[in-house]
């Protein structure tokens, strides 16, 4: 579909703007830094500012000569610290993942059932955390948690436990904190999938004796699908880079790469073994966000 | 088919509670007049007038509010660029790496966002003396360049349902490609533009991550000064904080879903009038 | 308008034998009793009993919201009943799910599985009766066959015309040999040349197979031509259950002759009734009719007698004949169809009566012109009394 038949200088002229100004922006902001992250983890740390070796030695006598080096990477292999890291990211965001899908499933179907102006209510119940601070919102699971917190108090009051349980700065509270701040990325795709089901599909599979739960598996199931896929990447994707959930709710040992990542660079100051880090993150990452980008452009063919 | 139902909706109860009553416990315990968290002590307003006099929360939520509104805007014109040019344009070479820079920020984990621009600005240092000292200045771009993402994708939906006779017939009157955009689809697409102005501005005032690798040692964003008091434990001057805050986005949320709501009631009754 | 002769092959060429209806020995084979549903306050369907018998091609016809859907739905399991009976074949269905019916359904939608290839779609009930694999794919062969669609097996819904879809919807219920098969407005998403085609063949597919059909639709044509007999209603009731051509012909009241085409209603005052014949004088013309009616009216009182168009005769004389009811009135517009012609005729008390002729005598003009006196005639077992 082109507009512009016959485009004057002017009309070109809107044109370029259009498209330039946040491409350009884009180019700048989003993709340059990637190129400087890769360039930099294969630099050598130092004690400067900026703490990193140049990749192109300009001085005089040396010439064009590159410094890379694969130190950072080959330090990824070697210390235990980092392979841990990735293995606990991927397994808790898998997990997660998973709890969100078990909790946001029925959650959407329920609200793609429901009638009318009750279901857009349901909606914005769904929505409206999501406008509200993020940062709180793990906050208010440390007042729930802790071992003054709220549910230990409970629980030491009705008489189940005599001590207070380690319930706050454990893995389980980061898979808690994840789950709930994550479920209604979960929820949102799953419901616009759910909501264009047709029932009648439902009674068609029922009335050539599909029994309930079979109708779930040959039919809900299979077209949910795209909703299934597109809310688990939203999910995975950012649980696996989560910065915030570990360092708040996690203990000293849930190492998830996010977190690995942070403190390498603001403790550590080591921005090239950071940016290596980042690196490595981003292989993992791209085959996932590949697929959602997929997915994000198939309703416009 | 009852039973299933049954069993939905009390998971749906539960998904609801689960998502609400820490928020709640949070806001009530906020009014606790004791110190920890989880004894009441009775009903105090103390934590609202002790943040009150917390000129670095204070000083940090003008801040933060300063960044949100700039960037926010900045992000609607450069994200409704964008999905105009995504959308209204043809074709053009390097359109499938536009589309590709504009999904990917959704999903980027905000440790890489934030590690990458901040080595972007030290890089930008050295080689042209800018931006100076990183502060407010580089939070703003940082926050521009995720949040335009979202406007434009929000924009981008919104474009896509219009109905592109709208704007042939007004270049068919004789509009040129500039005046059928300010006189057709800008009026078309404002409610999504304000939609997507409202998250870019949470999004922003709710950044922790980018903010933190962007900003030098001088700026300190709210989320910033809140995240090194929590760090810590409990504290109640931020359930407090936290009652404020989640109240304004609450009611402005409400208020904004309220009015967006009546505008398309409208245009719905206005369209199905033959 | 309705053309009578579809109505007639279709009585013919039905699987049913004669008129088991009128039969007090035959055993009905699917019996509603007193069968409601509400809900909340709105009786959707109220207290209705009915008896269809095997190898019916049975029409349920009303329009939206009398309740004909939520009555198919029942039928079909997905709506309990809130009182009332279902039985199949002698069997007590009320309260069995839908998986367990010998029931099949064409659903208005189609509601073709869109992730499913067309083989997959037909095969589907099948799998969920766990028959062995060949024979399923047997089965689907030949299903495929019938409905003439060998060729897409392999296709995905989207890639069919909504005709094929169809036959894809109505391959996948008949393969499970249901004892009943329900079709929803089978015709209603057909563009009219469509509609015509697939009404033929569905009333062969009934005939070879034998299988009891019950149509639900809201359009009388297609109901005149499928059905060998015919449900009417209204408000959740039945109002009439007959034969297409003793709705047409002899329709209880004014409702059913205004559904089925078109109708000339004269006012009258009876004269006299015997529980046989009714005489009437009409207001029009002040001429007197006999006419069959079974119910007896005081004489004095008010009815109306109704004649279809194409029962009147018009013609420039009066007919001569004891036989006929005459009327006169003056054309004031008339339509050439070719093998008939329509007139407006306005009568001496103002109404506007319609005539349809058949255009007998060939001749390149017309035999009647605008503004032309005419008599208006029929034979007296034409009329009928309508009730309001």
């Amino acid at each position: 579909m082109t507009m512009v038949v016959n485009p004057g200088k002017r009309d070109r002229l809107w044109r370029s703007v259009v498209i330039a100004t946040p491409y350009l922006w884009l180019l700048l902001f989003f993709l340059v830094p990637f190129a400087i992250v890769l360039k930099i983890s294969f630099a050598d740390p130092l004690v400067a500012q900026p703490p990193f070796t140049a990749f192109f030695d300009w001085s005089a006598d040396a010439g064009k000569r590159v410094l890379a080096t694969l130190d950072n990477y080959r330090f990824l292999l070697e210390d235990k610290l980092y392979l841990v890291s990735y293995l606990k990211s991927i397994k808790i965001a898998l997990i997660s993942t998973g709890l969100c899908l078990l909790l946001g499933f029925p959650m959407a179907y329920a609200i793609a059932l429901t009638p009318y102006p009750w279901r857009n209510l349901l909606l914005l119940l769904v929505i409206l955390p999501f406008w509200t601070s993020f940062l709180l919102r793990v906050y208010a699971w440390m007042v729930m948690l802790g071992k003054q917190g709220l549910i230990n108090n409970l629980l030491l009051s009705v008489g189940v436990i005599d001590e207070p349980l380690q319930m706050l700065y454990t893995d389980g509270a980061v898979y808690l904190g994840i789950v709930y701040t994550y479920v209604p990325f979960m929820i949102l795709p799953l419901y616009a999938t759910l909501e264009k089901l047709d029932l009648d599909l439902h009674e068609a599979a029922a009335d050539l004796g599909a029994r309930p739960l079979q109708v779930f598996r040959d039919v809900t199931l299979p077209l949910a699908m795209p909703g299934i896929i597109a809310g688990c990447l939203l999910v995975f994707i950012p649980a696996l880079g989560e910065y915030v959930i570990p360092a708040l709710l996690g203990g000293l040992d849930s190492l998830m790469i996010g977190r690995t990542l942070y403190d390498e660079f603001f403790v550590n100051r080591d921005w090239p073994l950071a940016s290596a880090v980042a690196v490595v993150l981003l292989l993992i990452l791209i085959l996932p966000i590949m697929l959602f980008q997929r997915l994000q452009q198939e309703p416009e063919a | 088919m009852r039973r299933s139902s049954t069993f939905l909706y009390s998971l749906l109860c539960f998904g609801y509670a689960f998502l609400y009553l820490p928020i709640l416990i949070l806001m009530i315990y906020s009014f606790n007049d004791s110190r920890l968290a989880t004894v009441w002590g009775g009903f105090s307003t103390r934590w609202y007038s002790a943040l009150l006099d917390n000129s670095q929360i204070l000083d940090a939520a003008l801040l933060s509010l300063q960044i949100a509104v700039i960037s926010a805007t900045a992000a609607t014109v450069l994200g409704t660029l964008a999905a105009l040019g995504l959308n209204r344009m043809g074709r053009y070479r390097g359109r499938t790496l536009f589309t590709g820079m504009i999904a990917a920020p959704l999903v980027m984990p905000e440790v890489i966002t934030g590690l990458s621009l901040l080595l972007l600005f030290v890089s930008l240092q050295e080689l042209i003396g800018w931006p100076g000292t990183r502060g407010a200045n580089t939070i703003t771009i940082a926050h521009i360049t995720f949040s335009m993402a979202y406007v434009a994708v929000i924009v981008q939906s919104r474009l896509a349902s219009m109905d592109q006779s709208l704007e042939e017939a007004a270049m068919d009157l004789g509009g040129r490609p500039f005046a059928v955009t300010l006189d057709v689809t800008l009026p078309l697409i404002a409610p999504a533009m304000a939609a997507g102005w409202l998250l870019a501005f949470t999004l922003s005032l709710d950044d922790l991550v980018i903010a933190s690798f962007t900003a030098g040692a001088g700026a300190s964003t709210l989320p910033m000064v809140i995240f090194s008091k929590v760090k810590l434990g409990v504290t109640p001057e931020i359930n407090a904080l936290a009652t404020i805050i989640i109240g304004i986005v609450t009611v402005g949320v409400l208020v904004a879903g309220w009015t967006m709501l009546r505008q398309q009631r409208q245009l719905a009754n206005q369209q199905t009038r033959p | 308008m309705t053309e009578t002769s579809g109505g007639n092959s279709a009585n013919a060429g039905g699987a049913c034998s004669g008129s088991p209806w009128k039969d007090p020995s035959q055993q009905p084979f699917i019996e509603l009793q007193s069968l409601s549903k509400r809900f909340g306050q709105f009786s959707a369907v109220d207290d209705i009993s009915l008896k269809i018998y095997r190898g019916e091609l049975f029409t349920i016809l009303g329009g939206s919201g009398c309740g004909k859907s939520t009555l198919l739905r029942m039928l079909a399991g997905f709506e309990k009943p809130s009182a009332g009976r279902i039985l199949i074949d002698g069997v007590d269905i009320t309260s069995s799910p839908p998986y367990e019916r010998p029931v099949n359904m064409m659903f208005q939608s189609y509601a073709v599985f869109p992730h499913m290839t067309v083989e997959q779609n037909i095969a589907y009930g099948l799998k969920k009766e766990k028959l062995p694999r060949d024979e399923v794919a047997r089965r689907v062969e030949e299903m495929l066959q019938l409905v003439q669609l060998p060729q897409l097996a392999k296709r995905k819904p989207n890639q069919l015309s909504g005709g094929q879809s169809q036959r894809v919807a109505l391959a996948r219920a008949l393969i499970k040999r249901p004892k009943v098969l329900l079709l929803d407005e089978p015709l209603a998403a057909l563009d009219k040349k469509l509609r015509e085609q697939t009404q033929f063949e569905l009333m062969n597919l009934q005939d070879q197979l034998g299988i009891t059909f019950v149509v639900v639709t809201h359009d009388q044509e297609e109901a005149m031509t499928l059905a060998t007999r015919i449900a009417v209603m209204d408000a959740g009731k039945f109002v009439q259950i007959g034969t297409p051509s003793e709705v047409y012909e002899f329709p209880r009241n004014r409702f059913i002759a205004d559904f089925f085409g078109k109708i000339n209603v004269f006012e009258a005052t009876v004269v006299a009734s015997d529980g046989q014949y009714l005489t009437a004088r009409l207001d029009d013309s002040d001429t007197e009719i006999k006419t069959r009616h079974e119910q007896s009216l005081a004489p004095g009182s008010r009815c109306s007698i109704g004649v279809r168009p194409e029962k009147l005769l018009i013609s420039t004389e009066a007919p001569a004949g004891e036989a006929y009811t005459v009327t006169r009135g003056v054309v004031e517009d008339l339509a050439y169809y070719g093998n008939r012609s329509l007139y407006r005729v306005r009568s001496q008390n103002g109404a506007v009566i319609q005539v349809s002729a058949q255009n007998y005598q060939r001749s390149a003009e017309l035999l009647l012109e605008w503004d032309d006196e005419v008599f208006l005639s029929w034979e007296s077992g034409c009329s009928v009394v309508l009730t309001e």
